[in-house]
């Protein structure tokens, strides 16, 4: 049995460690730390992706107790390709991190660390109380990142975010509680075998348990009435804790999409528990996003919103597809909104550096100074996110759009998106001209935004003066505008590829038979 | 002692949504906790309540436990021991920093 699928869980672990045993020897030490382990990540998922390449689905026992007993984790396309994105957000984000940002706060790079195992973890987990343990490694790492660097903002967002999030911990538990005493198991391929089996009486006890992870999921995805939390949570983290938190709603929808068509889909009368409401709810996350990104005074919670409205269009996509072109079209709408939204955090944070007082707040004015290539960049990714020609965005956008069953769902997400990504050009082409154009005025004292309270980072203490991009910063915003423009060179290939990720997820049966393999089975009336 | 373990469930779980819906934060603490407690009960249940059996092989027992939501439990109660414990540095903090606890940081009776 290889050892290599193990490798993104533990690498950045031992990182993690390495880093806090060795803090006393300097920022400089940890830095080393942290981008050698990115490096030897990204080389590592590349190695997975190729394994997984050849349509073998790998699975990894944990001290060789086999499904369902012990605990799996389970490679297959899509988890590499998932992996592998892991690794494209997390390397420039390092990258910029270590050109000072990670000075701000302690501990940084253990965090940082630590936020990668846990969101290769939950990728790569086999049962749902491995996934519930990942998602709990990923969430306190990102408590940790979030409030890192202090300031009123960042506590009071981070009071919200972390509330949020144990409840639905909570919820999480409370639904993995009834899985296993409904089921007897909570490995997910067996849940599949199980589902079918259990007991007319039972079932509405099943269905609930269901339901919660479903909840739960969304949650994490940041699905309408519980996303409220996350434009103000992203826009108030550092710019590289934001880049990488970019990849945290998606294991959401990942989480969703593995439990929903591995799990779910199993038993007719747990099958048809998302149908109803997805599509409409994620139309409406779309629609909700949309207004948050034409109100939002600050370029961070902009794109904060605008990772909202990927959610949204992710989630519709899932919900809205008829003949199964509807996967790979989502999934190469992941990758796409994912780097790309990953490496806006960074630039936006470049942005307020480069224009000293005036922060990235929109509804100040005051140009960025030296801004020729922030500006470049940013038209890049504006038009990128909006979903215009010629980039990935736009792929993306067709690809959802031909993918799309005409029916009255998918009528209204033609209207949606369309409608989305319009209002989103027009936002940028205004913050553009707020960002590069419009000098501050004349004499050095900022007028006070609107309200003052509510823009506590620009009240008190000296006003910042632009602060000079360090080389590295250039070249982690750099590199990560160019693994968004990779999607571009090879979209081909990047769509044959994830189309066979979502055919051979949705093909269900070999990752079922490959998890449990020749094992005995259990009958349900033999469980307790 | 079904009927006990369920009423305790169900009576921690509504004291706790009560307290969560506080605006203060040491109340939503409390609640967190209250749910926590009520959450680790109802996993502990989902292994069925058997009085006087062991969880692991012994030779002389007739009947057993089911070891596995034990295990699980305590995964559950490590969790959020240390997320409570970080809740109540960072509620300190937001105080600190705020000058109030309510939970949006902003009092809202000046």
């Amino acid at each position: 049995m290889s050892h290599v699928i193990i490798l993104p869980i533990i690498l950045p672990l031992l990182g993690a460690v390495l880093s806090l045993a060795g803090h006393r020897r300097g920022t400089r030490f940890s830095r080393t730390v942290l981008l050698s382990c990115g490096a030897i990540l990204a080389l590592v998922s590349i190695l997975l992706l190729e394994r997984a390449g050849s349509g073998a689905i790998t699975v990894y026992a944990l001290g060789n107790w086999p499904a369902p007993f012990g605990i799996v984790l389970v490679l297959d396309r899509l988890a590499a390709i998932m992996v592998t994105l892991t690794s494209a957000v997390a390397l420039p984000a390092m990258l910029y991190a270590a050109g000072g940002a990670d000075t701000r706060g302690r501990h940084f790079h253990a965090l940082f660390l630590m936020q990668i195992a846990g969101v290769n973890g939950a990728f790569l987990a086999g049962d749902l109380f491995n996934l519930f343990v990942f998602f709990e490694v990923l969430l306190l790492a990102s408590y940790g990142l979030l409030l890192h660097g202090n300031g009123l903002p960042r506590a009071r967002a981070g009071l919200a975010y972390v509330v949020v999030n144990l409840v639905g911990s909570s919820l999480f538990l409370i639904a993995l509680g009834l899985t296993y005493g409904m089921l007897g198991t909570l490995n997910l391929a067996d849940i599949a075998v199980a589902l079918p089996r259990v007991a007319d009486d039972a079932r509405a006890v099943v269905r609930a348990a269901c339901a919660l992870l479903a909840v739960v999921f969304c949650l994490k995805a940041a699905l309408l009435p519980l996303s409220l939390w996350l434009p103000h949570a992203y826009g108030a983290a550092s710019a590289p804790a934001a880049a990488i938190f970019a990849i945290l709603t998606k294991v959401g929808v990942y989480a969703l999409l593995r439990v929903s068509v591995i799990g779910f889909d199993a038993a007719d009368f747990t099958a048809d528990l998302l149908q109803p409401w997805l599509g409409p709810v994620a139309l409406a996350t779309i629609a909700w996003g949309t207004v948050g990104v034409l109100a939002a005074r600050r370029l961070a919670e902009v794109v904060g919103y605008l990772v909202v409205v990927s959610t949204g269009t992710l989630l519709v996509t899932i919900a809205a597809g008829g003949d199964g072109r509807n996967g790979a079209a989502a999934l190469f709408y992941l990758l796409h909104t994912t780097l790309a939204s990953a490496a806006f955090f960074l630039l936006v944070d470049r942005i307020a550096a480069a224009r000293g007082g005036a922060g990235d707040f929109l509804d100040i004015r005051g140009r960025a100074e030296d801004g020729g290539s922030l500006a470049l960049g940013f038209l890049l990714l504006a038009v990128t996110m909006s979903g215009m020609p010629p980039f990935s965005g736009f792929i993306a956008k067709v690809m959802v759009l031909r993918a799309v069953q005409f029916d009255a769902l998918g009528a209204a997400t033609w209207v949606m998106l369309i409608a989305s990504g319009l209002i989103a050009m027009v936002v940028m082409a205004r913050a553009a001209s707020a960002l590069f154009w419009e000098a501050a005025p004349a004499d050095d004292a900022l007028p006070a935004p609107a309200s003052v309270s509510s823009a506590p980072a620009v009240q008190s203490g000296p006003i910042p003066t632009p602060v000079p991009a360090s080389p590295r910063e250039l070249l982690a915003v750099g590199l990560s505008i160019g693994l968004s423009l990779v999607l571009v060179v090879a979209a081909r290939p990047v769509s044959e590829q994830v189309a066979l990720a979502a055919d051979q997820l949705l093909a269900r049966q070999p990752y079922i038979s490959a998890v449990l393999g020749p094992a005995p089975h259990i009958p349900l009336e033999r469980r307790p | 002692m079904e009927l006990v373990i369920a009423t305790a469930i169900g009576t921690l779980a509504a004291t706790a949504v009560y307290l969560v819906l506080r605006a203060r934060t040491f109340p939503v603490i409390l609640g967190l906790t209250l749910l926590s407690y009520a959450v680790n009960l109802l996993i502990f249940a989902g292994g069925r309540l058997v009085v006087g059996a062991p969880p692991l092989i012994d030779a002389t027992a007739e009947r057993y436990t089911d070891p596995l939501p034990q295990a699980l439990v305590l995964t559950a109660i490590v969790i959020s021991f240390g997320m409570t414990a970080y809740l109540v540095a960072l509620a300190l903090r937001a105080k600190g920093e705020a000058g109030t606890d309510h939970v949006d940081a902003q009092d809202d009776r000046p």
